[in-house]
């Protein structure tokens, strides 16, 4: 009984990474390979498995990859994923220069306010994320919250073009993702032994090189992760490049989008959503390699 | 020739006239708010000393410790080390290393750079923080694991390395903070011997936290013993234990019987003390800086376990001798400590060494027994 209880419960998870994982994926990679056509669904699906073994076999000889070259000949795509991936580079580094203050702060701060400053953090995420989009409508628009205190300061004498900008998509990416940044550097900051500091500067280092050389090296892991857990959604991000963002932002998300349901392209957005995939598959593998180093490396 | 208890080295500029302090605390207080962690303190520590801060937690010896690291600064008075005021001088700037309680040890270096981390801050010549990374590990006896990293050493390793680290750069001034703590007894043991060993080598002057009196008595010239931000008594082991100032030095470091009692007569140097407990005692002032007490004030008379005797028969003489009925016995191997209860119901601590294997009619439990010592086994406090 005990080795069929702990067979059953090792099986939870794989059951759970199969049904929401893989089989949607395997779906979306069907539709990626299959023809476009005008109906419902909107394309001939491939490897009909109602069809038998035979024909399975059949459809893996005239595999239609038609839809990954397209996508490779039309220069909007590549623009779209080399766009997607600058504006999500910029906004990571971004993120993690007021990120990585805020957590060195929350993590140096008393024990009685710390649990306040975690709080505050956290609070956001109890207001929907379209609702926190929205708002910064209200704030960035010409005639919105951030011009009319300039103005009133007389900082400025016209309005600032800040909606519908790169800008803007910037702005919301950097606040949405802020929490993501903060809470990983800040458990490894938490951890950090202050005598190590200490330790650093009684051998000769000044606060700034014991800074760089023991607390900055040690907090690696979790500002990799929080690189990565920002980067990683702000690549394929969707709402922020819609509602923030204007003509000039071009992010894949977006054409996905658009492909998906203005074209009705299943195939192509499919496609599509599968090359962002292994785009961040690269990064994803390489920063559980480092991890698991790192855990090695400390025990 | 007479000397107080067993004398370790001769050294002892502290009572030489001419020799010049190498620290020196003036006065210094240090508040953490409302709460004094230090408060008034002066002391001299002087060079190629093995000094030890003994007391408590929270008495204030780590604080003390850590101003001269430069960790803190004093909130009033000065510090100076080999004459210069340490006041505003970073910690990296001060000729001081210190060795952690926690070890400190930077966990994604290995042992190499860790000992290697103060030289190349130095700006040292890569050739020559080889050589000394390999003299220092040679010294701590861990050349075969200079490529570990510190989670893969044991406790007694990590110690090693954090000496290593700290003793590197060759600082004029060693810090250390509880630097044995972490050990089981037998390495610690071990231990203590290794450090004075080293400190002799390099000729440093070790400044030692520890809250364990037996190490302090162990490796140390002198003896700061502190209570709550104030030093009670500076002396040699020997002076801490034979000849403590107060009750709370006496209570502190090592076992005690204190006979309270009121001062009957003082003739010469010998005074007469009625004791609470029903006899008469007599005691010796021998220290010449001590005035000798006046007559009907209330003091201590404080002696050691091992300096009473315990016999079956009386005594020839009724002062300085007491019976009792032995209430417990603990037997250590070394010795046999008798508990004894007086009829005043104080129960007396006395020691017996163990000199022969087979003990003939020994003494047993509810046996009434004389505990009797010399005039000058104990010492009259009058705090």
């Amino acid at each position: 009984m005990g080795t069929l209880f702990r067979r059953i419960s090792i099986m939870v998870p794989y059951i759970w990474l199969l049904l929401l994982f893989l089989l949607p994926f395997l779906i979306v990679l069907r539709i990626s390979v299959s023809v476009l056509e005008y109906g419902s669904p909107p394309y001939i699906p491939q490897f009909d498995l109602a069809a038998g073994w035979d024909s399975f076999i059949d459809s893996l000889g005239m595999l239609n990859l038609e839809n990954y070259v397209f996508i490779t000949t039309d220069a909007l795509y590549r623009n779209a994923y080399l766009s997607s991936l600058t504006i999500a580079s910029i906004s990571t580094l971004l993120t993690l220069m007021i990120g990585f203050p805020l957590a060195y702060g929350m993590a140096r701060a008393s024990d009685g306010i710390r649990p306040i400053l975690l709080m505050l953090v956290i609070l956001p995420f109890w207001t929907s994320f379209l609702i926190r989009v929205y708002a910064w409508i209200g704030i960035l628009k010409p005639e919105g919250l951030l011009n009319q205190l300039l103005l009133t300061l007389g900082l400025i004498d016209t309005p600032l073009t800040i909606l519908n900008t790169n800008t803007a998509v910037y702005i919301g990416i950097v606040y949405s993702y802020l929490p993501f940044m903060v809470l990983p550097i800040y458990a490894t900051l938490e951890k950090l032994d202050y005598s190590l500091i200490e330790a650093a500067q009684d051998l000769g280092c000044t606060a700034l090189g014991a800074f760089w050389k023991i607390t900055l090296r040690l907090a690696v892991p979790g500002i990799a992760a929080g690189c990565l857990l920002v980067f990683i959604p702000a690549v394929g991000e969707f709402v922020i490049p819609d509602l923030l963002g204007g003509s000039e932002t071009l992010m894949i998300g977006k054409v996905l989008w658009t492909e998906f349901f203005n074209n009705g392209d299943w195939t192509v957005s499919s496609a599509l959503a599968m090359i962002l995939l292994f785009l961040l598959v690269v990064p994803i593998v390489l920063f559980q390699n480092a991890q698991a180093k790192a855990t090695e490396r400390q025990g | 020739m007479k000397s107080l208890g067993n004398v370790r080295r001769s050294f002892a500029p502290w009572a030489e006239p001419d020799s010049v302090a190498y620290i020196r605390f003036e006065n210094v207080t240090k508040k953490f708010g409302d709460f004094v962690a230090v408060q008034n303190l002066s002391l001299d520590v002087y060079e190629r000393e093995f000094f030890s801060l003994l007391g408590p937690s929270g008495c204030g010896k780590t604080t003390l410790l850590r101003m001269l690291a430069g960790f803190e600064e004093p909130t009033n008075g000065q510090i100076y080390l080999d004459g210069q005021p340490l006041k505003g001088v970073p910690p990296h700037k001060r000729p001081v290393n210190m060795m952690f309680q926690s070890y400190a040890l930077f966990p994604h270096m290995s042992v190499e750079q860790n000992i290697a981390f103060g030289l190349k801050q130095e700006g040292m010549e890569k050739h020559a923080i080889g050589e000394r990374v390999l003299q220092m590990l040679k010294l701590v006896k861990l050349e075969q694991f200079a490529k570990r990293k510190p989670h893969q050493l044991s406790g007694g390793q990590r110690q090693r390395v954090a000496l290593a680290r700290s003793v590197a750069k060759r600082p004029k001034l060693l810090l250390l903070d509880e630097p044995l703590g972490a050990l089981d007894k037998k390495l610690r043991e071990e231990t203590q011997f290794e450090l004075m060993d080293l400190q002799e080598e390099l000729g440093l002057t070790f400044m030692i936290v520890t809250h364990d009196q037996e190490e302090a008595m162990t490796m140390s010239d002198r003896i700061a013993v502190m209570e709550s931000g104030s030093i009670e008594q500076v002396g040699t082991p020997a002076e801490i234990y034979e000849a403590p100032s107060s009750r709370y030095v006496a209570d502190f470091v090592g076992s005690v019987n204190l006979f309270e009692g009121t001062v009957e007569t003082v003739d010469n140097e010998t005074i007469q003390l009625n004791a609470v407990d029903g006899f008469k005692l007599e005691a010796l002032c021998e220290r010449p800086a001590v005035e000798l007490p006046e007559k009907g004030i209330t003091a201590w008379y404080s002696i050691r376990p091992e300096k009473i005797s315990v016999s079956r028969t009386k005594p020839a003489t009724s002062t300085n001798a007491i019976d009792g009925e032995v209430w417990d016995i603990a037997y250590l191997g070394d010795m046999t400590i008798f508990n004894v209860r007086l009829d005043s119901g104080k129960v007396i601590k006395a020691s017996v060494l163990n000199a022969t294997r087979i003990v003939e009619d020994p003494i047993g439990y509810d046996e009434r027994v004389w505990l009797s010592f010399p005039a000058n086994g104990g010492i009259l406090l009058d705090r």
